[in-house]
Formats: structure tokens, sequence, C-alpha cells
């Protein structure tokens, strides 16, 4: 796993590798500085040697700076490394998530991809950050510390044998408590963020039910569980400050006390009070990398979990890809269904589609009719290859479309998708999508025929009328009619509309049918709907019934012979009413 | 997957109030330093726990004298081996066992008074986060419902996860440590003194020094972090978008023009991380080592003033006690040990700058929250409030117990009489003027009325202003002119909450919460038994269907009832509103997500639904709006026609052309 994530580190690698490097420089200027201190302590011990004073001063001088520097240099090339590592793995993943296919992209929600690109990848670049600089420096000043400690003080060094297996024990403890309360406390957070968006997006009908106080009460409940298992953790966590203070203060006695008496009994020769007084550091310096090094171990638990959900999005493959040679001119609009079965996943036991047969030829105009879960999405996603068959085949101009080129192919069969997404940007610059290189003249056109035109000259900035995310400016049905004439400005020899007029009202809609028919009477129209209407007209209507085609044929035809067809005729237009 | 933003309920799409231009963009406030928000948080603490908090200050302070002991005893120490060098050890023996002890006390009460701390902090902080939490949710469930229209959702939700955070930082660490230092400062300071003046203008050069280094370095880092703050942002709000948009960006195959901006938008972050994280990095080498020099400077000067000879004497507090005059040669332990003092010195201001990003942060990060905290709610001036009732000699009486019956209970503040009014269900809208945005008018001149248990339809283009109405009706917006009574009151002067409960909305978007259907259910009537809860399911044509999920009544609902289709949610939402058995329903588009059969069990469970209520219902279609007593066409914000289905249909006007007259084209 961690070789997938580190192949994401590419051009800064140098920095990377730098920064452990200036590291080991910086550590060992700090191990000596204690020594040099020491020599200075003891110059000023032995009654101020001035000459000495300013010989180890100037000395100490200098390894402050090159210690600086070295500091200063490995902060900044891990920054760059750590930032830059970000970058790639955000840029690997953006771009993976590209080349996913509609399946790949059900099988993650749109929220927790965001999380994996966001507050994932942060939290690997902090582990990251934390590796180069942190994972090098506390190990390698624990060592030179404690071999420094026994080259200073000899025998004192023993006092570290009973010290530092306490302060391991006790942080190695503590870890090993606290985990796992952390983790099902991560957990109860997901949960409380979970029902604030709840609120935020239900406030109306929690407004409408007066349910304010009910709501109060139980966000309660759901925020004390998270304050209880936080608090429960942290103070577990609270053990460190005070085991860590143990150890320095007994460090600091013992050491104190033994080598004053080493000091005086040795008559300053065996170790003096420069000695002492490094001594002193070099505990200080060995406890802190010790503490270092559980921070570490902890950051790194906590960063797992972000890199496991990386590589998840890393690994998966698209099972949609181009194949060699593959075809990219689409003859004409018909298309063949022929004995095709469907199901999402592999392992899903129901099929969605079920042997399929269907022939539609080039500029004919069907409609597709059926209930809620009668796949007819399903159906016409197969269409421009958005998920592959299960089974059987589905040919676009005579040619299976897993032949085509995808881009050919889906430049040829433009579909209004149910679930439709404006960007934020101008109407010009949403509509363009389509066609990038169209002109003012092309896309006002194209507003016309998608009925579109008519509120969009009322908007006082017309074409350039900026677009919030989501489209959340524009009523649903002027959604509908910008998402349409997107597609349409593609020119496809295939238009696929999923319901893709509800929110339009029947007037307009009829509008939009009158338009194609007249417009663009070459391209295969196939068209979803609820309504009858927006279908009656059509060359050909498919009914669905539960992944099965339960009939095919023209209105009256269907009247005629098609149960389910008839229901819905008849639910929505009472018989012997206005409209014949 | 399309979660997007729910449509605010406008009108004309120009009407509509800009929600935060570029989406997930959060309105950064202007950050650094604010200190009246830092002063107001740490009042708000000190009054959640005032005696904790004094708690754990008293424990920072002794704790950081205890701290600095260590700096006199090794003077004491040292000494005392000066001491013992000359008389043997046994001279001293007993000396330096008496300080050891001594500081064995000292620290065994520090140790605990640190664990007393840590513990105590975590409950404070834990505690204040919640305290937090749940003002802000308090608060923001009586904001109005605007709020919501106009106002990124993702920037409210980073009001609880973003901005409570750097609470966290700031009263776990950012308060503790700065204060720590400070008081570790001060008696450092107060030992310097004592021991050496001169040596102590020395250190103050080096404080000068890091104060300096702390304002640049230290303040350019907080520029970047807030800066990387801010593409971050921007990156979320990108990536955000165009994962909800994948789908389209397939099928458009434009895969790599997003790719292209992605890739700006991911430098930017970049070089702002990289530099934010830069001066981060190098802040602790640089006042480390300036920690290293300064003690350099310390010995050099201590050297000096030693070997001088007397010429030069050291000023000190310590002489008055010694040698009676405030001037006296400076002695090599006071050297030895200040050398220590000032790299514990110069450590504290270390540990004190380190702290400027997440004070920076949590000030930016508690702005916003005040800011929703200082939201004003909804305002409510009503006083006619719902009661139960029931009539004795022809007269309402108010009850205690649910009599089935309700009246509106008005005081009259004039002459102190209460009137009751039995509800029935009368609404009436009188010249009703209304606009989302000050000078763009939604609605014009509206009336209508629908008397108790009529059905009244709103029909007409989208944008035409009949979600509008709905929304004016339990005033989720207030109207602007013009009169709304309901059972002959001016619903101005019915408190909020009672006239919606007297109103049953179901919504085009339908929202489930977590937890079981049958909770979902019970949403609309709280105290309702399983029975009432299963009876309203049945009424909505849900049970069938509920019957058949997994665990039945009791399956958990989770993510908005993602589990369910569309059309199960929406019969769940009726049963909701069947449950809280209100005299006036709303339906908004109630049934337009819902393909035609399923729509048929709809159909029949809302004529149940509808039975002797007022009902306002807006739908396309045909079939809903057929049995309709009065239809309302608007168009741009006013009522063009009205009237039945057949009046309506014999007008041959703009209700015939959008039904009939669709067909009429070809």
């Amino acid at each position: 796993m961690l070789k997938k994530l580190a192949r994401s580190v590419r051009e800064y690698k140098k920095p990377a590798i730098l920064t452990p490097v200036f590291m080991i420089g910086e550590v060992t200027c700090e191990c000596i500085i204690p020594m040099i201190t020491a020599k200075l302590i003891n110059s000023i011990e032995a009654g101020c040697e001035m000459n000495m004073i300013v010989k180890y001063g100037l000395l100490l001088f200098v390894m402050a700076l090159v210690s600086l520097s070295f500091g200063a240099l490995a902060g900044m090339t891990a920054a760059t490394a750590s930032a830059g590592f970000a970058k790639n793995l955000r840029h690997d993943l953006f771009y993976k998530v590209q080349t996913f296919s509609f399946s790949n992209i059900d099988r993650f929600s749109t929220s927790s991809l965001v999380t994996r690109l966001t507050t994932d990848v942060n939290n690997v670049q902090m582990a990251f950050m934390m590796i180069i600089r942190i994972t090098v420096r506390a190990p390698l000043m624990l060592v030179f510390s404690s071999v420094m400690a026994v080259f200073v003080g000899k025998k004192l060094a023993f006092v570290f044998v009973a010290i530092i297996p306490f302060l391991a024990t006790a942080l190695g403890l503590v870890i090993y408590k606290a985990m796992p309360v952390f983790k099902g406390a991560f957990k109860k957070y997901d949960g409380l963020n979970n029902s604030i968006q709840e609120n935020i997006k239900g406030i109306r009908v929690v407004k409408s039910f007066v349910r304010e106080e009910h709501e109060i009460k139980k966000f309660g409940v759901v925020s004390e569980a998270v304050r209880n298992d936080f608090t429960k953790a942290e103070k577990i966590l609270a053990f460190n400050g005070p085991a860590m203070q143990t150890s320095m203060y007994s460090g600091m006695l013992l050491i104190s006390y033994f080598a004053a008496k080493l000091i005086v009994s040795s008559g300053g020769t065996y170790l003096n009070v420069g000695a002492l007084s490094s001594m002193l550091t070099y505990s200080m310096q060995i406890l802190m990398s010790l503490m270092m090094v559980s921070m570490i171990f902890v950051m790194l638990t906590m960063a797992m979990a972000s890199a496991k959900r990386i590589v998840e999005v890393l690994d998966e493959t698209s099972d949609i890809t181009n194949k060699e040679n593959a075809v990219c001119d689409v003859k004409d609009g018909s298309i063949e269904f022929s004995d095709v079965s469907f199901k999402y996943s592999a392992n899903a036991e129901k099929y969605a589609l079920s042997d399929i047969n269907l022939k539609i030829a080039s500029g004919q105009t069907v409609g597709i009719i059926g209930g809620t879960g009668s796949s007819k999405t399903s159906l016409i996603q197969l269409i421009s290859r958005l998920y592959d068959v299960s089974q059987g085949s589905v040919k676009v101009g005579g040619v299976d479309v897993r032949d085509y080129d995808i881009t050919a192919l889906r430049n040829q069969v433009s579909v209004v998708l149910q679930k439709n997404v404006l960007f934020s940007g101008t109407i010009n610059e949403n509509l363009r999508w389509g066609d990038a290189e169209a002109d003012e003249d092309e896309i006002k056109r194209i507003c016309e025929l998608s009925q579109a035109s008519e509120f969009i000259e009322r908007f006082p900035d017309k074409y350039e009328t900026y677009i919030e995310q989501g489209g959340a400016n524009v009523s649903g049905g002027q959604k509908q009619r910008l998402c349409i004439a997107r597609a349409l400005l593609k020119k496809p020899k295939i238009l696929i509309l999923d319901d893709s007029t509800s929110a339009v009202d029947t007037k307009t809609d009829a509008l939009i049918r009158k338009a194609f028919r007249e417009e663009i009477p070459d391209t295969t129209k196939i068209i979803i709907a609820q309504r009858i209407a927006s279908v009656q007209d059509a060359d050909m209507i498919v009914v669905l019934d539960n992944g099965c085609i339960s009939d095919v044929g023209t209105h009256d035809e269907l009247l005629t012979r098609s149960e389910i067809y008839k229901e819905v005729y008849y639910s929505q237009n009472k018989a012997g009413d206005s409209n014949e | 997957m399309n979660k997007n933003r729910p449509m605010p309920p406008m009108g004309k799409s120009g009407s509509v109030p800009p929600a935060g231009k570029g989406g997930a963009m959060p309105p950064k406030g202007p950050p650094p330093m604010n200190f009246k928000v830092l002063k107001r948080l740490i009042s708000l603490l000190f009054k959640d726990y005032p005696g904790k908090i004094c708690v754990i200050f008293a424990c920072i302070i002794i704790n950081a004298i205890i701290g600095v002991t260590p700096a006199v005893y090794i003077e004491t120490i040292t000494s005392y081996i000066l001491v013992g060098l000359e008389n043997g050890w046994d001279a001293v023996k007993s000396d330096v066992l008496s300080s050891v002890l001594i500081m064995l006390c000292l620290f065994a009460v520090g140790i605990s008074l640190a664990y007393l701390q840590a513990r105590l902090m975590a409950i404070v902080t834990q505690g204040f986060l919640d305290n937090m939490r749940k003002r802000m949710f308090n608060n923001m469930q009586t904001l109005p419902v605007k709020y919501f229209d106009t106002n990124n959702h993702g920037d409210i939700m980073s009001y609880y996860t973003n901005d409570t955070d750097t609470l966290r930082q700031l009263i776990s660490q950012g308060i503790p440590s700065i204060f720590s230092a400070a008081i570790t400062i001060v008696v450092l300071l107060a030992v310097m003194i004592y021991y050496s003046v001169s040596l102590m203008v020395v250190v103050f050069i080096g404080v000068f020094a890091m104060m300096n280094v702390t304002k640049k370095v230290g303040g350019n880092s907080a520029k970047f972090f807030m800066r990387q703050q801010k593409s971050m942002a921007k990156t979320e709000g990108f990536v955000e978008e165009m994962m909800n948009g994948q789908k389209v960006i397939q099928v458009f195959c434009h895969e790599d023009e997003v790719k292209k901006e992605f890739d700006e938008v991911n430098e930017q972050l970049f070089k702002d991380a990289e530099s934010a994280n830069r001066f981060a990095n190098i802040f602790g080498p640089i006042m480390n080592n300036i920690g290293n020099i300064l003690y350099v400077l310390t010995a050099f000067v201590g050297g000096l003033l030693i070997t001088s000879d007397g010429k030069l004497l050291n000023v000190s507090l310590e002489n008055i006690f010694t040698a009676g005059s405030i001037v006296a040669p400076l002695s090599i332990a006071v050297v030895a040990s200040f050398v220590g003092m000032t790299k514990q010195f110069t450590g504290s201001v270390n540990q004190a700058s380190q702290q400027i990003n997440s004070i920076a942060m949590a000030m930016a990060g508690a702005g916003r929250i005040f800011e929703i905290l200082d939201r004003i709610p909804e305002t409510d001036n009503g006083y006619v409030s719902i009661v139960n009732c029931r009539m004795e000699n022809g007269e309402i009486v108010e009850c205690e117990e649910r009599t089935g019956m309700w009246a509106w209970k008005h005081p009259h503040s004039a002459d102190g009489t209460v009137t009751y009014t039995q509800i029935k269900g009368d609404i009436v809208l009188d010249d009703v003027d209304f606009a989302y945005e000050e000078g763009k008018p939604v609605l014009h001149n509206v009336s209508l009325y629908a008397k108790p248990g009529q059905k009244v339809a709103f029909v007409g283009a989208t944008g035409a202003g009949k979600t509008t109405i709905t929304n004016l009706i339990n005033r989720f917006y207030d109207i602007a002119d013009g009169k709304i009574r309901y059972d002959g009151i001016n619903i101005n002067k019915i408190k909020k909450a009672d006239l919606r409960k007297s109103l049953g909305v179901i919504l085009q978007d339908t929202n489930l919460f977590t937890g079981t259907v049958m909770e979902n259910i019970r949403y609309g009537k709280l105290d309702a038994t399983d029975e009432e809860c299963i009876k309203a399911a049945k009424l909505a044509n849900a049970h069938d269907f509920i019957t058949r999920l997994p665990e039945g009544y009791n399956t958990p609902l989770t993510s908005n009832g993602a589990n369910l289709s569309q059309g199960q949610r929406q019969l769940l939402s009726i049963a909701r509103a069947a449950v809280a058995d209100p005299p006036v329903m709303i339906m908004d588009e109630a049934t337009s997500s819902i393909d035609t059969r399923t729509e048929l069990l709809v159909q029949r469970g809302m004529d149940a639904l509808m039975e002797g209520r007022t009902v306002f219902v807006i739908a396309h279609r045909l079939s809903t709006v057929r049995n309709s007593d009065a239809i309302m066409v608007l168009d741009h914000g006013r009522i063009i026609e009205r009237g039945n289905h057949e009046d309506l249909i014999a007008q041959k006007g703009t209700y015939y052309s959008l039904y009939t007259g669709a067909f009429e084209l070809e």
C-alpha cells in the first residue's frame, strides 16, 4: 500500500531525500552543542578564562549557525516535498476518477470522493512531513544523545537505563489504551456531522412540523456522546505529560545527586560541572525524542486509515476502456439491442435488464414508458456505453459499442441525464460543454430549439448570466432546458432525453418536441418520460416492465393492446375528457 | 449521487440572492488578530466552567513556577559542588541530599498537578466544544428559512467541523501554552533580576530579537496559512462540484478540460501550502538557535564580568542580602545557572510563538462561529395559539385532553378578554404582494380563498410563483403587503409554531432522517403509538412496501433514505404528514417524481389524506388538479385564471392551452 502511495512522490523525491540528510546535520549539531556548552561552563568554573570563553563561545556560535542552516534547509525541503507529494496525490486521484466508468462512480459516493481528495490527502501530507522530518530526527537524536551521554557522563549514563524503559512503557500503554477509544469517537463524530447535514438540508421539514425542540434534543444526545468519547480518550492521554515529567524530573535529580557525588569525590577529574549541565541537556533530548516517537506512532496510525482510503481509489480500475484500433466514425443513428441482459455489478442477484431485443432506425423518435424500477435509465445508458452489457450486444450505426472509441461514440450519442448538473460559470460557458467552438448565433439557435432562449433573454445578463454551483439559481424547468441545449450543441446522431422535461410545463414540453421534429429530423431521438403526452407522437413507444420489454408499438396500437400503457394513459387522461 | 443544494423556492431566476459566489468558497472573514473575538470566547469559556478553569490556571501557574526551580536547584548544587571540591563530599552530602528531597517534594506536587490539569482540560475542552456545538445548533434551528436558502450548506457545515476544530486547538493547546510560557517568563525574569540585572540585559536583547523574528516569520506564516486555508476551500469546492457532475463530465467527454482546470487550482494550493509550511518549519530552528546564540552571549558577558577582577561589578538583589550592597562581584555559580535559565527563557518564548498560527486560525474560526450565534432568529410576534377544545352548550371550551377538536385561542390585549375560534381550515389571501429581494416582486395582488375542506390547485409555468404562495402561508417568508387570514385571523397574529402545526406540508424534495422507518413516520406526531403510525402508513399506501423491507417498520434509514426509491420516500413523507393529521395540507408537486403506476398508489393515499381537509396542491399533472374545487392559474406572479376544471376548459384560456393546447399545436 505504501509503495503505491510512494509512487506519487515523483519529482519531489529530491527534497524528500534531502530533508533527512539535512536533518542528520541538524541533529549532529544539536548533539555537539551541549558538549561545547559544557566546555564553556568549565571555562567559567575554572575562573573565567576569557580566551577559553571566547574560543568556545565562537565555536558554539558557529555551531548554532550551522544547525540553524541545516534546520532551515530541512524545513524548507520538507515543506516542498510534502506539499508536492500532496499535490501529486490529488492529481493522481483526480485523474483517476476521470477515467472512472459510471459503475466505478457508483461504487464511491460523491462525498466520500471529496473527502478522499481533501481531508485524507491532508492527513497523508502531514504524516509524510512527519516521516521525513521527525522519523529520522527522533531516533537519531535518541541514539546520538545516548552516545554523547555515555561519552560525557560515563557511569552517570546508567540513569537512563532506568528511565527510558519506564517512559517507553508508559507511553506505549497510553497509546494502546487510547487508540481504540479514539477510533470509536471518530465514528461517532461522523454521525454528528451527518445529523447536522440532515438538519440543514431538511430545515423545511423540521420547521413545518415544528420539530426544532425535538431536533435540538436529538442533537444534544449525539453531541454529548461525542463529547463523552473524546473526553474519555483525552483522559487517557492525560497520562502522557505526567509520565514525561516524572521521567524528566527523576532523571534530573538522580543525575545531579550522583554527579555531585562523583565530581566531589573525584576532585573534578572524573566528572566536572560542565558535564553535569550537558548531561541534563542530553537527558532532556533523549526523553523528548522518545515522546516524539510515540507521537509519530499515533499520527501514523491515524494517517493509515486515510492512506488506505486513497489507495482504494488509486487501485480502482475502470471497467470501460478503449479497444485497440477502436472505430472512430459513427455511421448513422441506428441502434440495435440483441439479446441484451444487464446487471449493475457482477455479484448482483437480479438482472436490471433481461433479454432485450430492439431495433431503432436512424432518425426515428422512440418513447420509453415504464414504472420506477422498470430499468428505463439502465436501457439507454447502454447505448453510449456508460455501462457495459452483461450479455448480448448493443450496436450503434451497425457497430458494437464496445468497438468504438469511447469519445467518438459519446460525441455522437448525447444523453441528457435524469439527474443533471450545471456547473458554476456563465450560461455560455455551460452550453459550450457541448461544443467549445460554438459561436453566439449557434448557441442562440440551439436555445430557441430547447425553448431556453425565452427565459435567458429575460435575464439582465442574458447568455452571460452566472450560474451558481449545481445551477442553484435557475428553476428545475430552466435547468432541464439548459441541459437539453447543452446536449443539442453536440449535434449528435442520437439524442437521448432521460426524463429531461419533467419539470417543464406541458406546453413548453410540446414545443421542444416540435422543434426536434422540425429542426433535427435526422437525429435519432429517444425520450424517456412519465407523461404519455411526451411520447404519444413518437414513431415507436417501448413499454418496459421490470427490466423486460413488455410491448413495442405506436400510441394507438399500445392503447388497444398494452394493459400497462392503458393504465398509465387513463390515469393521466380520464376517458371522454377534453383532449381528444 | 447528485446532492445539489436544494433550490431556493424562488420565482423568476433573476430574483435569487446569490448564495456565495463560486460555491464552496466560505466567506473567510478578515483574519488575523481580532482580539474582541478572543475576549468573548474566553469569557464564554469562563461562564461555562468557572471553577475548573480557575483550577486549571492555578495548576499552570504552580507548575510554571515549579518548572523554574530546577535552574535555582542547579545553581545551589553547583555551589555545593564548589564547596565540596574544597572541603570534601561529607561536608556537603547532607546539604545536597536535603536539596534533592525538597525538589522531590516539589516535583511530586508538580506532576500531580500536571495530571489534574490534563484531566480537567480534557473535560473542559470537550465540554466546551459540546456546548458551542449545541449553542450553534440551537440558534441555527431558530433561523428563518431564508438563511438556509441563501447560504451554502457546505459553509454552514464547516462551522461545526473546521471552525469548531480550531477552537479545540486553541483551548487545549494554544491558551495553556501561552499562559504557561508567560508565567515561566515572568518567574524567570524575577529570578534573573534576583541574581544579576546585568546579565538580564543581555537576555533582553535576545528576547527583542526573538520577538522581531516571531513578528516577521510568524506573521508571514500566519498569513500564508490563511492563504492555504483559502486555496484549500477553493480546491474543495472545485472537487465537490466536479465529483457531483462526474457523470455529466463523462457524457460530454469533458475530462481533459476539467483536468486542466483542476491542475490550476491544485498548483495554487501547492504553492500556498509550500510557503505556509516553509515558514512554519524554519520557525523552530531559528528560534532554537537564537537561544543558542543568546547562551553564548550570556556566557561571554558573564565571563567578562568575572574576569574583570572587580572592575565590572554585578548589579543584583541577591547582593543586598549577601554583600549588603546592590553591586558586587559576580559569582561563578550564578553564571552557570544563568546560562541554563537563558535556555529555558528562550524555550518559553519559542513555545509561545509556536502558537501563533493556531491563535490566528482560532480567531478566524471563532469569528465565524459567533457570526452564526449572533444571527437574529426568526421573529415571532404571534400571540394566538392552538388549544384542545370541546363544545359545551354550543360554546367552545378550552380543555387539556386531546379531543380531536382544536381552537385558536385569541387573547385581546385591549380588553383582556379571550375568544376562541374553532379551527376549520378556512384560508384567505387578500391582495398579497411579495418579493424575495427588494425591488423584484414575485407575487402581485394575489387574492384567493379556500373554504374548509376545499382543494385548491395551483397551476402555471415554472417560476410563476406557485411555491412562493405556499411559502407564505406557513410563514417561511413574510408577505410584503396584503393579508393572509386563517379562520379569519391574520396569520401574523398566530404563533408561528402553532400556525405550522396546523399545516401539513409535503414538499417537492423529500427529506427523511436517520432512524427507523417508524421513527420517520412518527416525526409527524411524536407521541403517536405504533398503531397510529401503521394506520397512517396504510392510509398513505406505504404499508405494503414497508412490510417488504428487511426489517419492516424497524428498518433503519440512512443518508436521507438512500436505500429507498424516490417513490417510496415520497410515500413515507405522506405517511408522516398523515400521522400529524393537520386541518390544512400543502402539497408541493408532491407526486411529480413518482412514476405513474406508483402515483396511482400515492393518489389513493392522498385522496384519503385530503378527505375533510383544506388542501393546497401544486402539480403539473392533470390528474392531480382535476378533482380540485378551484384551480388558480398563475403567470409571472399573478392569478390570471380561476375556476374548476370544467369552467377553465370551457374558458379556453391559458389553462386550456397548458393542458390541451400542447396537443393542439400539432
